[in-house]
């Protein structure tokens, strides 16, 4: 079913794309060795590159390139061996050069395409249309004094990947899939962080309407919209207030805007006449960026396991889609399950019950606790150990979730606590039916109403025996020895 | 013994050697004539006297120790684009202040290195951008030498290295650092009848030198004699990963090569060079030089470079264009001049600040250089220019078939009077004519002073070599240096 806005003359569909701004994960910046930590003190990570002192001359950082192709590789992008850097030219006081290195005309990423999956299981290409390399400017801070603006050149000259998509994207719910599978496949290739709030990653959003099976309109761009939800609503807040211009007899004027996270409206920044004239050119300082194939190859060998491959194989190994969808959004989570799920051809434990527990028990517990998986208290190996000591029947799964929730208060080992608490399971089968025999003796009139035919009264006979045994009954022999002594109800 | 400010820096290496004179000695003789003669020909910006003699007693006490460098006390000036160490450095401009560096130009450390003593930094046009040195905000230099028949007529000593030909001319360095973008160290040289090389783009790396044009700036010494620019440039060049643009090749012994052979060398003569109206004495010593090295055992080639006539207005497109964007930085937000008015805002203070920092000429060139980037004029002007440079470029690369190095004159005419009417700028570009195309195509050139013109000022020829065969324009140009014999002196001299 196709999204659509419904005005007041008929129905209107969105057409968006996205340009994602994505920090690239790197210890050095893309032309300077300067740190690019976040959180330093203000231009503590400043090099004379970075501050735009004379004579100094950008160097390319080959680690920033590797990042950029490794994630062109991951959007499914053509990798371009020849790319260049220009200049694009405006002044801001936090531009110390006065320019930005960017690529404009060749950019290191050419066309590609990712898939993201919508709340109704349904798959949806979105195309890629670059990935480009620049560097970031610096912060001006204009509030921490009444007459002066400060500036902070830690960020200048930081790495950025800038990701064009495609105008693909028909709806809100297709723009937050979109930047979020953006962000999962940079967190899993460790090129970018996707620190959406420190601003490692952030989007402006192309909006426009149309009459569906239209030509284009006259489209926005909102800036620097930085969470999935905010790039939802801003595409939404966009595309209804150029409804109503449109509505009203209007033409959408192509400006610049920005999205209003308290009112959840858009204001205008800058329209088109106010526009730079960026005068681009090649940056002079810099060769042309040439690369061999052969370290594509390398750098492709090396590559882990991306989202959509990894997805599919959880579901090769049992897990319904869903599971295997939730296991794959973060990378550490589906790090920690196939460290409990054990190596390919050694001790492999169950995947469906591996992913019950972690899904349901494990992240109900982080949860309650504000915790990241990577952050858990019960890491893989103490999790794979108690699962084993239910699968080779030492405790019953009830007795489990008890031990898991003990392990996340005190830290302890499953087997310890297991031992410590007495809590082994009990499989001899004299206990359990001393155990039965005194339940049946004990509820007389009850064990007379099952054999009338009650035979939902059968639970009732478990979970009495399992009380008397303080929970510790192995619940396959219980009922076996139950359905043994109670006979057939009605019989 | 001749006087120490005579001696060439072959020479003074060699008298250090023997010990007839100590860096100190040799030092303090330049810094006198510095004080005596620095207040007319205004060659330096700034002197470091007392750091100078400070580098020249280290410099003593490390040849005492027996580990003399290869320059090991040899003052040199240093053209005030290249950022020295906690000397103020400004480009001739007013836009950087008081800025002093707190890093050093490689290839002025690289002298360092080697054991120079630097005496202070030397007048320029402003960054860069001129043929005259009139364009400093520090003032012009006079040319040391004069016209015969009218020697209190001063002269300007060329540009934009006219500070740095001006004190080698004038015995107040025994060398210099200079910078060439369209001929900014031949022009000059040839102007103060001295030598002077640009080396191929990338031989120096840029790292710390104030940019003017980036794809055309190449740093290179002037001196008194070839070998002097051949000692100098084994020291200044080598590959600087600091500079992406910077070769990666090893530094061969170009003083070595001042001595071999012209033999069996083709020397080309490109007919494009003889330019209509071109004084008949500079033709005639092109001639001379040629016959020179035809007597040495060089063949003559005639050759053609047919985009040539292009060159100029293609330099007057890219280096601007280059320069409106290098410049950008100087914007009174984080070091040198800043002016505003108590109600400024950002903008006013980057116009009041550019207005009061740059001088005439270079805000002509900024502008030039924000048009021809301009949406819209950017294809008719900067990608044609880039075009027509790879016309030029290829021009040379089909000549170097034919010839192993390509001699012409220096400069369209000798030095100019410093009050000469300087109305219309293109007539100043035209000093660039016979350089510039070795800027656009990244070819070392090498300027050589070859004789005088009837008002016994000196003129020089050019040779230009093969990329990052300087080793064979060094030839070149020992050999035109031993013909011409050029002994004739400034009238100014320490």
């Amino acid at each position: 079913m196709s999204y659509t806005i419904q005005g007041e003359t008929g129905e209107w569909e969105v057409v968006c794309g996205l340009e994602i701004h994505a920090q690239v994960l790197s210890k050095s910046k893309l032309f300077s060795g300067a740190a690019t930590a976040f959180g330093a003190d203000p231009n503590s990570q400043v090099s004379f590159v970075d501050a735009g002192f004379p004579g100094m001359l950008p160097v390319i950082n080959e680690e920033c390139i590797a990042q950029a192709v490794r994630t062109g590789l991951g959007l499914n992008a053509k990798i371009n061996l020849w790319s260049r850097f220009d200049r694009k030219n405006y002044f801001y006081a936090d531009l110390p050069q006065g320019y930005q290195i960017s690529q404009y005309a060749h950019p290191i990423v050419g066309e590609g395409v990712v898939e993201i999956t919508l709340g109704d299981g349904s798959v949806k290409r979105i195309g890629i249309t670059r990935l480009h390399l620049e560097q970031d400017a610096g912060k001006s801070q204009h509030d921490q004094h009444p007459a002066k603006s400060f500036i902070d050149l830690n960020r200048s000259g930081v790495a950025l990947m800038e990701i064009v998509s495609e105008p693909d994207i028909r709806s809100p719910e297709e723009a937050g899939a979109y930047l979020a599978k953006i962000r999962q496949i940079t967190r899993y290739l460790g090129t970018c962080d996707g620190n959406m709030d420190e601003g490692s990653m952030r989007a402006d959003v192309n909006v426009s309407v149309r009459r569906p099976g239209e030509e284009f309109r006259t489209r926005c761009e909102v800036k620097n919209v930085n969470s999935v939800r905010f790039v939802m609503q801003a595409v939404e807040a966009e595309a209804r207030r150029q409804i109503e211009i449109w509505e009203s007899g209007g033409t959408v004027e192509q400006e610049t805007r920005l999205f209003d996270t308290a009112r959840g409206v858009t204001r205008s920044m800058r329209s088109k006449e106010d526009a730079h004239d960026y005068r681009y050119f090649p940056d002079p300082d810099l060769p042309p960026l040439v690369f061999t194939q052969d370290w594509v190859d390398q750098l492709k060998a090396t590559l882990p396991e991306l989202p959509d491959a990894r997805r599919a194989r959880y579901i090769a190994l049992g897990l319904s889609p869903y599971d295997a969808h939730v296991l794959t959004i973060e990378r550490e989570t589906a790090t920690y399950f196939e460290a409990v799920l054990g190596p390919e051809g050694g001790t492999r434990r169950d995947a469906k019950t591996v992913a019950n527990w972690l899904t349901g028990d494990v992240f109900g517990h982080l949860n309650k606790r504000g915790l990241a998986i990577e952050e858990s208290p019960v890491g893989p190996a103490a999790l794979a150990e108690l699962l084993d000591l239910m699968a080779d029947k030492t405790i019953n799964g009830k007795i489990a979730k008890d031990v898991l929730e003990i392990m996340f208060e005190e830290g302890k080992g499953a087997a310890a606590i297991v031992d410590e608490r007495g809590l082994r399971q009990v499989v001899d089968t004299g206990a359990i039916e001393a155990a039965v025999d005194a339940v049946l003796a004990n509820n007389a009139g009850q064990v007379a109403q099952y054999r009338g035919g009650k035979a939902g009264l059968f639970g009732f006979f478990v979970g009495q025996t399992m009380k008397a045994m303080g929970g510790k009954g192995n619940p396959a022999l219980v009922n076996e020895v139950l359905k043994a002594k109670l006979g057939e109800p009605g019989g | 013994m001749m006087r120490a400010t005579d001696l060439t820096i072959a020479e003074g290496l060699s008298a250090l050697d023997k010990r007839e004179i100590s860096a100190v000695e040799l030092t303090e003789a330049f810094l006198a004539g510095i004080e005596r003669l620095n207040p007319r020909l205004n060659a330096y910006i700034t002197v470091a006297g007392e750091s100078a003699l400070a580098s020249a007693r280290a410099s003593d006490a490390r040849r005492a120790k027996g580990e003399a460098g290869p320059l090991e006390g040899i003052p040199l000036g240093i053209k005030d684009l290249f950022a020295t160490e906690g000397l103020r450095t400004t480009a001739a401009s007013r836009i950087l202040g008081e800025f002093v560096p707190p890093y050093e130009s490689t290839v002025s450390a690289q002298l360092k290195r080697d054991g120079a003593v630097f005496l202070g930094k030397l007048n320029l046009d402003e960054f860069a951008m001129g043929s005259s040195n009139l364009t400093s905000a520090f003032g012009g230099v006079e040319n040391p030498w004069s016209r015969a028949n009218d020697p209190e007529k001063r002269l300007v000593p060329g540009g934009s290295s006219g500070g740095s030909a001006a004190a080698v001319a004038a015995r107040l360095a025994m060398g210099a650092t200079a910078t060439d973008t369209g001929g900014s160290i031949r022009q000059p040289a040839a102007f103060c009848g001295i030598a002077g090389i640009k080396p191929t783009y990338g031989r120096c790396s840029r790292w710390g030198i104030v940019a003017f044009a980036s794809s055309l700036d190449q740093a290179g010494p002037v001196a008194r004699s070839v070998e002097d620019c051949a000692i100098l440039l084994r020291s200044m060049a080598g590959h600087d990963p600091k500079d992406s643009t910077s070769a990666n090749l090893p530094v061969p012994d170009f003083a070595a090569a001042c001595g071999r052979s012209v033999k069996g060398l083709r020397i080309g003569v490109p007919a494009e060079y003889t330019l209509p109206g071109l004084a008949p004495e500079i033709e005639a010593l092109w001639q001379q030089g040629l016959d020179w090295l035809k007597q040495q055992g060089a063949e003559i080639v005639p050759i053609s470079l047919p985009h040539t006539k292009y060159a100029l207005p293609t330099y007057y497109v890219v280096a601007p264009a280059e320069a409106s964007s290098n410049l950008a930085r100087y914007d009174g937000v984080r070091y040198g001049l800043r002016v505003t008015e108590r109600d400024s805002d950002l903008r006013d203070l980057y116009e009041r600040t550019r207005a009061a920092g740059f001088g005439a000429e270079v805000r002509r060139r900024i502008m030039i250089g924000t048009y021809v980037l301009s949406a819209g004029y950017y294809d008719a002007y900067y990608l044609k220019a880039q075009k027509v440079r790879a016309l030029i470029a290829r021009d040379f690369t089909q000549a170097w078939e034919k010839v192993d190095a390509i001699v012409t004159p220096a400069t369209p005419s000798a030095a100019f009077p410093m009050d000469e009417k300087q109305d219309d700028p293109v007539t100043m570009y035209l000093n660039d004519v016979f350089t510039v195309t070795a800027n656009l195509a990244g070819l070392p050139g090498l300027a050589v002073p070859a004789g005088l013109d009837g008002q016994g000022l000196p003129l020089g020829l050019q040779v230009i070599g093969r990329p990052f065969d300087e080793e064979t324009v060094f030839a070149v140009g020992a050999a035109l240096e031993r013909a011409a014999n050029f002994t004739a002196k400034p009238q100014v001299m320490a």
